[in-house]
């Protein structure tokens, strides 16, 4: 006998949407934070030290006073992982996201900064609408809602590369220290350094995506690629580029690398950096 | 490395003595503007128009600050990237801007423009919103309304962090920092990458 599906209505999805808006933007996640205080600890550097000390603070006085983290409060990139036991009732479930973003930005202060068209008028739509949105169906009778607020300075840095399978492991990592050094402060080290690899062209860059919101210090299960992100992330503090490119030893938190098999003739690798504000916030319904 | 306390307007003086890696409190007046502000200014420049504020002997830094909760002056109101604007950079030192403030390094054409007309950029720390809102003690919008976040402030900085970044020398910091805390053993056969660019 088969179940019927549980019934979501769409209007808890916005207020989730327009309370985890809220909380990501004053909050820094545990575990960053956690990351930013071992780094200060460790950081050689006088001036990346000061830089350190500083981040850690504001995150105290963001949540304190309630006041952002950072002004640039994001695109909202919102994930929609909804069980396939969930029939999704009450109206658009996409007008919901919007609905809740524009109520969230409005609500807690949070800036505006999505222009409408991209080439031509660019006038801003003055409440952080559209959202840009992933939907995945998953196994399960729950809607799990993570909100992003990701930050104009390191999505700026994002590279993508469809590199010849000959190039293998080392071009991986000549990109991504390529990458990081030549976006030097703009994408306010240190950063969390998402690498997607494999798959096709839109797909690597999904997964470098995903790859960002790793919880800090957690690695890939397939021991090879948690081998390859700890040198990774070795060789991107070694390039002293530092918190903000002040020079220092703190350059990146993580290097959190995805993998999907992909076709005998290619190896994409798409890069995604995220800033040390590295904000995030879900819930399940 | 200096530290210095800089009351604005900036003299010649002051920023003669600024060398990259100092650090700053800056306090006095600025000129908040970013993208769209920028490419007014210099469209109206085009057209032989002033400015809505005189940029001359002045300091700009680049923010667009999230709204004030009530009762507050600010919200949050860290530096954005600076290198977007360089772009427009040298047609505004050529009527007089003598500083600004941003986040990140400037291009090798807009540091060449800054010495040439021995002015300075001072690298606030991005990401800081929260704390860096606690040094704007006042607000006001003078310009372009319409563009909101993006609208041109004036605003009253009280001891706000920053350091030199692009001195009037040629001094630059990352080139002063990286090397130093640059480790060849680990990075093995990997040829540095001496360019900042931005974006991919």
């Amino acid at each position: 006998m088969t179940r019927p599906p549980r019934e979501v209505d769409v209007t808890r999805i916005e207020e989730t949407v327009a309370r985890l808006c809220q909380e990501a933007a004053h909050v820094l996640p545990d575990d960053v934070y956690a990351a930013l205080r071992q780094a200060a600890s460790s950081e050689q550097a006088p001036l990346a030290r000061e830089v350190l000390t500083q981040i850690l603070e504001n995150a105290v006085v963001a949540r304190q006073e309630m006041i952002p983290l950072c002004q640039d409060t994001g695109t909202t990139v919102v994930f929609l992982e909804i069980g396939q036991d969930v029939h999704l009732v009450g109206g658009d479930v996409h007008a919901a996201v919007n609905g809740g973003v524009a109520r969230g930005y409005a609500e807690g202060y949070l800036r505006a900064s999505i222009v409408d068209h991209p080439i031509t008028s660019r006038v801003n739509t003055r409440d952080n609408t559209p959202a840009v949105i992933h939907t995945e169906l998953v196994p399960g009778d729950r809607v799990r809602v993570i909100v992003v607020p990701k930050g104009g300075g390191c999505e700026n840095m994002s590279r993508f590369r469809v590199m010849l399978p000959a190039a293998g492991a080392g071009g991986i990592r000549e990109l991504v220290l390529r990458t990081v050094e030549e976006s030097g402060g703009n994408p306010c080290p240190p950063l969390i350094v998402g690498v997607g690899v494999g798959g096709t062209a839109e797909h690597a860059m999904y997964l470098a995506k995903r790859a960002i919101l790793r919880p800090a210090g957690e690695h890939h299960p397939d021991p090879e690629v948690a081998a390859f992100e700890r040198e990774l992330l070795a060789q991107v503090n070694a390039t002293g580029v530092g918190p903000q490119n002040v020079g220092g030893m703190t350059t990146a938190l993580a290097v959190n690398v995805e993998v999907f098999p992909t076709h005998i003739a290619s190896l994409p690798v798409a890069i995604n950096l995220q800033c040390h504000s590295a904000r995030q916030k879900s819930a399940e319904i | 490395m200096a530290e210095h306390h800089i009351s604005l307007p900036l003299t010649d003086p002051m920023v003669e003595q600024l060398r990259a890696g100092d650090s700053v409190r800056l306090s006095g007046v600025v000129y908040a503007a970013r993208d769209a502000a920028h490419r007014r200014f210099v469209e109206a420049l085009g057209r032989d128009e002033h400015l809505p504020v005189d940029l001359d002997g002045q300091v700009i830094y680049y923010v667009g600050p999230t709204p004030a909760r009530p009762g507050r002056v600010i919200g949050a109101a860290g530096p954005t990237t600076a290198m977007r604007l360089d772009p427009f950079l040298p047609r505004l030192l050529e009527i007089g801007l003598k500083g600004t403030v941003g986040k990140g390094g400037r291009t090798p054409a807009a540091r060449e423009a800054i010495r040439r007309h021995h002015a300075v950029y001072f690298q606030a720390i991005g990401g800081l919103g929260a704390l860096l809102a606690r040094h704007i003690t006042a607000v006001e919008v003078v310009a372009y309304e319409d563009l909101g976040t993006e609208s041109v402030k004036r605003m009253v900085l009280e001891d706000f962090p920053c350091f030199v970044c692009v001195d009037a020398h040629g001094g630059y910091l990352p080139e002063v920092g990286r090397s130093r805390w640059r480790d060849p053993a680990v990075l093995g056969d990997y040829l540095s990458s001496t360019t900042e660019t931005y974006g991919g």
